[in-house]
Parts: C-alpha cells; structure tokens; sequence
C-alpha cells in the first residue's frame, strides 16, 4: 500500500470555541492511502495527534454516506471539496495527488457561527423550518394515502426538492451568505403536491421572513449554491420560492381583509 | 461465579399482552387503556431521547395530544438521526396491488420472518398500524413514488411474494425522518416541544421505583444538567457500532439504553443482530464504516467466487466454468435471493475457504454482465444508477464493466431493551420505542420493516400507552433536587472525570476496533461455544486494559468529540459481553444467530423450539457480576412454528 501513498500539507482552522479567536495550524498527512475516504484522512491524522499529546481536529459528521447532511467544511475554497454531487465524506483521497496543500475551514458564514475547529452551529436551519417547513396535519387524522392522486411528475419534481440534505453547503459557498436555496427547497418540495396547497402562501411567507430574522444574505443569483449542492438541487426552485413569495403578498394581504370583514 | 455459567430465574415477566383473537387485540387494549383529560395533559412532561423516526414521531404526536415535551439528541440537528440513511422502503399492509396482502399476510410473514422468536401480539398490531403509517405520512407530503394514474408506487423487497413496500426513490428513510422532523419543528415552533440538541443522555434517574427524568450532557459546553419528567421515553437507535464496523452512523451508540439497563430495565435477546449481506468491502485498516447498497441489487446480479481457493486473476479472466455461483447451486428456487443471513453466512464461508476475492480476500462477486447482456446497460441504469454511482465514487472501480466486491455488514439489532405490549421496560415510567427495543423483529428483520416499526411506536403505541401510565401519577411535582438526581449527577462527573484522568497510551478508536473485531469474530455470522467462551474471557480483560490505558485528551467542561467516544464505547466493553453471554446460552441457531453446533446435515440452521422458545431477558446484577436470564415464553396461537427452508 505504501507503494502507492500519498503525503499532503494541511492548513486547518483551529478555534478553540464559539468567542475565541481561531488560527490556521499546518500538519504533514504522511502516508495516506488513495482509498481512504478525506474523513478518514482525518481519523489518522487525529490519531497521530493524539498520540502526540495534541488535541484532536473537530470536525461534523456522522453517517459518513452522503444522507445525514452532517459533514461539510470547505477545502481550498470549496464547500465539500468539489467533487460534483457528494458530500466530503463520500470524497476519496484517489482524487488528490501526492504534495497537495489542502487548505481546510469551517463554512464561513455569519448565520453560521464557529462551535469549534470545523463545526459550525446551523440551528437557524431548524428555525426556518419552524417558520412554516410543514404541513399541519395531526397524527390521526390523515385520509387514506390513494384517496390523494399526485401527478407522477409532480410526485418527482418534489422530491428533487425534498432531497436537500441541509449540510449548509449553499450558504457557505454564496457570497452573500444566502439561505434561498435551503428555503426554496422546502418550499418548492410542499409547493409542489396537493397536500401542501392550504398553507403555501403562508409558508412562504413565514421562511422567507424568518431568513430575514437570522443572520443571512441576499439571493442575488450568483449560483454558486447550486454548483456544490450534494444533492445537486436546481437554482430553479429559487425562482418557484420568488414566484410564491410575491403571490404570497397579495394573497395573504386579501385573505386578512377576508378574515377581518367576516369577523 | 465464572463468566459463563447463567443464572436463571423462574419469575415471569408480565408483557401485558392481551388475549383473545388476535384481530381485536389492540382494539381491546385501546378501549382499557385509562385516558388522560385533553386539559390535564399539559400538566404532564414526558422525556423523549432520540429523535429518529421513533422519538421524532413519538415526540410530535405526543405534543400534539397536549403533553409538554423535552427532546433530546446527540446530533446538531433532529433531522439527522441515521433513520435517515434508510435506502429501501417501508412495508405497509394496504394490497393496493390487489396481490393477496393483509394485515394477517403482513403479520404471518414477519413472524416467521423473525423465525419464531417474536410475540404474536406485538406484531399483529405492528401489522394493522402499518396502514395507518402511510396515510400518516402520506398527509404530511412525503414525496412517496407514485404511478402514471397518481396513485402510490409499490415494490416487492427482500424477498416478500407480494408488493407491500412504499419507498421514494433510494431515500426513503430521509424522506420519512424529515416528515417526522418538521411534525417535530411545528411543535417546537408552537411552544410544546422544547428540543435540546447535541445533547447527550448520559443516566436515567429512578425514584421510588419509577423513571422520573435523566442527566445529561451538554456536548458544545460540556455543562452536566438534570431533566425531570413524568415519564421517559427512550428511542435511541440499536448497538450495531458495538462491532465497531457496521453500517450504521458514526455518532449511534447504545449508552442510553446501556444506562438504562443497569439502572433496572432488562435487556432482552442481545445476541439477535443482523448482518447484511450487500456492503461493499472493507479497503483497509483505516476502515471506519461501512456502506450497505440496497439489497435489491440481489434481484439482477449474480453472486460468485472463483473455484479454485487463491485466484488471483482478474473476474473477466476466469472462465465460466471455474466459477462458483454458489448460492444458485446451493439454494436451487431462492438463488441469489435466500434471505439477509443465509446470504451472508454462505459469504463467509467461502471466504474463510480461500476462495473470497478483494482487498484481504474478504469479498465475493455480485455480477451484473449476465442482466446487462440480457436487459441492455440502459435498464440496468435506470434501475440501479444511483447505487453503481455510489460504488464507484467508494471504490474507484466501474460496476458496469467489472462485477461488484460486496461482503456482509452488521447492520441492525433486533435485540435491545424488554417491553411489555405497552412499550413499558421494566422499569416503570421508562419506555422504549423503536430499533432500541427488542419487540417485533424475533431473531431476524425483514427489510422495509425497520422504518414500519420505529413510526408505529412513535406514531401510533406510545401516544395511547403512556397516557394509561401517567393517568396514575397526576398532580406529582417534579423536582430534579432530590436525593436520585443528585446521586446520578455525581456518577456521571466522577466516570467522566475518570475517563480524562487514564491519560493512557491508546486511542479510544483503538480500543474500539480491537473490541469491534473480537466480536466480529466470535460473536459475528457464526458462533460457537468455544468462540463465545473465549470472547468472554477476553473482552473483560481488555475492558480493564481499557479503563488503564485509555488516552482522552482536553477536559470535560468544553466540546470533546474524544470523550464523547469514551464514554460509548466504555458501554460497548459492557454490552458486548452481554452480547457473548446471551449467544452462548442460547445454543441453538435462530434467525440472525447461527449456532455452528446446532445446525441440519445440509448445513442449515436449526432451531429448537423446546428449549429455547422464550425471550432471553437479562437483568443487571451489579458491577462485574453476570446478569441474571429471565424468560418470558413464547406462544404461538395463529402462526405455527416451521423450520425455514429455502432450496
């Protein structure tokens, strides 16, 4: 194996917590063999620290198959590392050569904050997904399941959607730090079936006001989000998501003075 | 007392499981369930832990129903909990097709499925939830597969004469756990789910007899708290990452349930886990998961190994005739399709017999050039694109022009914590849900059954159940300021202190892989006595070497992923011994444990239903002493016990 080995320089933004302030340290990853997946790079460059009496390198991950959205920090300058359609923990060292410098940091973004090292703090995902990312319905009270026709393209056009992983790889790669892509994946993903029709302006609405809330960016279509998305999930959601959210404007301002007239 | 004699008792366990015919069972049971006021429901909090598709869906339903919620997981998010990897589908018992299914076909199957080791009840009533499941799920907007006319697609899977398996495309997990998830996060929004993510349990506390709440830890601030409930549901995922290799998510670990059991709850047929025979093969010492493709791929492609033992020309260099399409021989009408462990044992074997091929010779053939000659490669693509994609970005190899290197996998426990028909342990107020209970699989899953069982617990068992509970235990203040929290609190500080104090030589992850490949081997596809002897000897002793010589480096009041492993896998040493006990005891073959002594002269498993037709439920005894084996027996009124048989 050590025949075909390689050595590479690595460059990784070490940051002891939340407040302080972090640095790059670089460490030699001798040795390496080109079927490791760059996660398991890590595990043996960590072991080796360990061995030597140095704190191991945090880094997220979990399932380590490409599903948990977990994983993800940049390598030079790229959210996941650049291989299409995958996340880091599905990229393999073959890809690289022998005496690469890698630079390695945690996604920079201010709706994103360090927790540590690599990781970062993604819970305003979870609140805009709060903001409206579902449908209101009770256990217990569904309809049989084929009382409901979908369109079979409907059914797939969804689930393009649906199958953001929300790693956070959009905003970390969008200059301007935007969540529409995240955002427009969930709103397109309900947009697109029956059962998400009662609330769909509302929930426009909703996210895209939380975005707001947080700490993210503007979408001013640079693109980028799409071009590292693992799921490969298509800016043209975001044009779905601008298309609700404007009709959601006029609707809802009628549906209140509906409400407010009836009352 | 050795390590290897058990100690049984004779004192039954009550599963609560109600008699009668077994069609109006849950019905019956649902009607003398006590009910809880809509208005006092909300002067009740319940414990979630987990928060995969069972604690998702449990915590969300329970919610809506009025209870103050707390949930709690390790993971930054609740939307990332491995249900999530689930690739496959989720059966449901709704003869759409019109191809002979129902409740009762759905129930028959996974009771011999489960090669006679589950209770009847149970999965009669995991059989009529199924329906509901998808209607459930369907409400929510999960993207399911759908036909040309807008009706739902299903599927034949793992082998079932019928299709009975809902799925959206090779995500089905995800597309399940994220429906379960944004029921969750509506709940959060409304004020009746507080969530604590990276959060991880590290005790349950027990009062008066009765679960009352748990500590955990902060894993970002590393800050220690107590958390009083009613009532605490554990939903905490299975212990295949004992093995160290599985196909499970690197964060899933079995502390909570581990802690659990030894603060009282039994632990129920441990040895039961299932391996996967479609993985694709470990590359080398560095190894740190493994990765299953969906078993469907058995439906195309052909399993073989060289003939001749150390051959070590290329696949497309050896003719057909020193080929060895071993299962096709072997098993004449099943072929390539013989259920998950009669493909994976019969892998081993002609691995440990020279003949595996790959990296260490630990794989065998899955062959495609016969489908692709026959279908064209467009078919094959449209079948089963995404997973040569996902082969080839592992492996760097080309599934289309060389056959696959597949091996099996540990990929699922049917063992875990004992539950009556409610759901409770033995432990009152504590209840589990999901892969972390032992409840419905026996001895062997069916595939597309996992994600059915973790969202009937959640969505449809607890709901009712606990409120039969908590009915009882009304007006109780909680308070985490007692002597039990206290007391737990302590322990929790001292093991983690403990933990950083060895300052030793080896790495966490060191001491894991050793454990991992000694159970792998002895406690793997195959065991036999002299193995699991020796394994019980061994992993003791190398649970002490453990405790002497661990190194975790920084301290405890801060984010440590080091420690975070310690401390699981120092519940790993422990349940892997129970593991070892429980397959030696249990000597004869069953499902997923393969007895070497107890098998047909064709090789085959062979079960001994008047020996060991029982649930095998351990009881904690105390630090270093072997637990004690209770045995709730099994009956069978409506499936009568057959000897599987696949030729």
């Amino acid at each position: 194996m050590s025949d075909h080995a390689i050595h590479l320089q690595l460059h990784v933004w070490r940051q002891s917590g939340p407040r302080a302030s972090g640095r790059f340290v670089t460490y030699e990853a001798r040795d390496i063999s080109p079927e490791m997946s760059f996660l398991e790079m890590l595990d043996v460059v960590n072991e080796r620290l360990t061995a030597k009496g140095e704190e191991p390198i945090a880094f997220d991950h979990d399932c380590r198959e490409g599903i948990c959205g977990t994983c993800g920090f940049v390598i030079n300058g790229v959210a996941h590392g650049g291989q299409k359609g995958s996340t880091v923990c599905q990229l393999h060292m073959r890809h690289f050569r022998d005496g690469d410098e890698l630079t390695l940091e945690p996604w920079r973004a201010r709706a994103f904050p360090v927790v540590r090292d690599l990781m970062v703090d993604r819970s305003a995902f979870d609140r805009i997904i709060q903001a409206g990312g579902f449908v209101s319905v009770n256990t217990g009270s569904a309809p049989d399941g084929n009382a409901l026709l979908v369109p079979k393209v409907d059914a797939d056009v969804a689930m393009d959607a649906a199958q953001c992983i929300g790693c956070g790889a959009c905003v970390a790669q969008c200059p301007n730090g935007a969540a529409q892509l995240f955002t427009a994946a969930k709103i397109s993903h309900l947009a697109q079936l029956p059962q998400g029709q009662p609330e769909r302006y509302q929930r426009a609405q909703a996210m895209v006001a939380q975005i707001e809330t947080e700490a993210f960016g503007s979408c001013t279509n640079y693109g980028e989000c799409e071009a590292v998305c693992p799921k490969g999930i298509s800016i043209d959601f975001i044009a779905m998501l601008n298309r609700d959210f404007l009709k959601a404007a006029v609707r809802v301002e009628r549906e209140a003075r509906v409400a407010g007239g009836s009352g | 007392m050795t390590a290897t004699t058990t100690t049984t008792s004779t004192g039954l366990l009550d599963a609560r499981s109600p008699g009668g015919p077994i069609e109006t069972r849950w019905e019956r049971c649902k009607f003398d369930l006590k009910l809880v006021n809509p208005a006092n429901k909300r002067k009740f909090t319940v414990i979630v832990v987990g928060t995969g598709l069972a604690g998702a869906s449990a915590a969300a339903s329970m919610a809506e129903l009025g209870y103050e919620v707390e949930a709690f997981c390790y993971q930054d998010s609740p939307r990332r909990a491995h249900s999530i990897a689930a690739q496959g589908g989720i059966n449901a018992a709704k003869n759409y097709q019109n191809d002979g299914d129902s409740v009762y076909r759905l129930f028959y199957d996974t009771v011999k499925g489960g090669d006679f080791r589950a209770r009847e009840a149970n999965v009669y009533r995991l059989a009529e939830i199924s329906t509901a499941i998808i209607d459930q799920c369907v409400a929510q907007g999960v993207p399911f597969a759908r036909e040309y006319g807008g009706t739902l697609a299903n599927r034949s899977f793992g082998g079932a004469q019928v299709s009975r398996t809902f799925y959206a495309r090779g995500q089905t997990g995800q597309q399940l756990l994220l429906g379960a998830y944004q029921a969750l996060e509506r709940q959060v929004a409304a004020g009746k789910v507080k969530m604590f993510p990276r959060t991880e349990m590290l005790d349950v506390v027990v009062e008066d007899g009765r679960a009352r709440g748990i500590v955990v830890r902060d894993l970002v601030t590393g800050r220690v708290r107590r958390h009083a409930g009613h009532a605490v549901v554990l939903a905490t995922g299975g212990y295949g990452n004992a093995f160290f290799l599985s196909t499970n998510a690197k964060g899933c670990n079995a502390t909570a349930i581990w802690r659990a059991h030894r603060r009282g709850a039994m632990f129920a047929n441990p040895c039961y886990t299932q391996i996967h025979p479609t993985c694709i093969p470990v590359s080398g010492d560095y190894q740190s998961k493994l990765t299953l493709m969906s078993e469907s791929l058995r439906n195309d492609g052909r399993i073989w190994v060289p003939r001749r033992k150390g051959d070590t020309r290329r696949p497309g260099e050896i003719p057909e005739a020193e080929r060895d399409y071993y299962l096709e021989a072997r098993y004449p009408s099943f072929g390539n399709l013989v259920p998950r462990d009669v493909a994976s044992r019969n892998a081993k074997q002609v691995c440990d017999d020279g003949r595996g091929v790959g990296p260490g010779g630990r794989g065998v053939y899955l062959d495609f050039a016969d489908a692709i000659a026959r279908l064209g490669r467009r078919a094959i693509e449209e079948r089963y694109g995404n997973l040569f994609e996902m082969y080839e970005r592992i492996t760097g190899e080309d599934p289309y022009s060389a056959p696959m290197r597949i091996y099996p996998a540990v990929h699922y426990t049917m063992g875990g914590l004992w539950v009556d028909y409610h759901l409770m342990s033995t432990v009152p107020g504590l209840f589990v849900l999901g892969e972390a209970n032992f409840s419905d699989h026996g001895a062997n899953r069916l595939g597309a059954s996992a994600l059915m069982q973790g969202l009937a617990d959640g969505y449809f068992v607890i709901p009712y159940t606990i409120g039969d509970y908590l009915v009882d235990h009304m007006g109780e203040k909680l308070s985490t300021d007692t002597a039990a929290f206290a007391a737990a609190e302590s322990e929790v500080r001292q093991r983690i202190e403990r933990l950083l104090g060895v300052r030793g030589k080896r790495t966490v992850d060191a001491f894991h892989r050793e454990l991992g490949h000694l159970l792998w081997e002895d406690c793997g596809m195959a065991r036999n006595d002299a193995g699991l002897r020796r394994a019980l000897e061994r992993i003791p002793a190398l649970r002490q070497e453990f405790w002497e010589d661990v190194n975790v480096l920084g301290g405890g009041d801060e984010l440590n992923q080091a420690l975070e492993k310690a401390g699981r896998v120092a519940d790993f040493f422990e349940l892997g011994e129970l593991m070892c006990r429980d397959a030696l005891h249990r000597s004869e073959s069953c499902g997923g444990h393969f007895r070497e002594e107890s098998q047909t002269e064709e090789g085959e498993a062979k079960r001994d239903d008047e020996r060991f037709s029982y649930v095998a439920a351990w009881e904690w005894a105390g630090e270093n002493r072997a637990q004690v084996l209770h045995q709730e027996p099994l009956t069978f009124e409506y499936v009568h016990p057959s000897q599987r048989s696949y030729k």
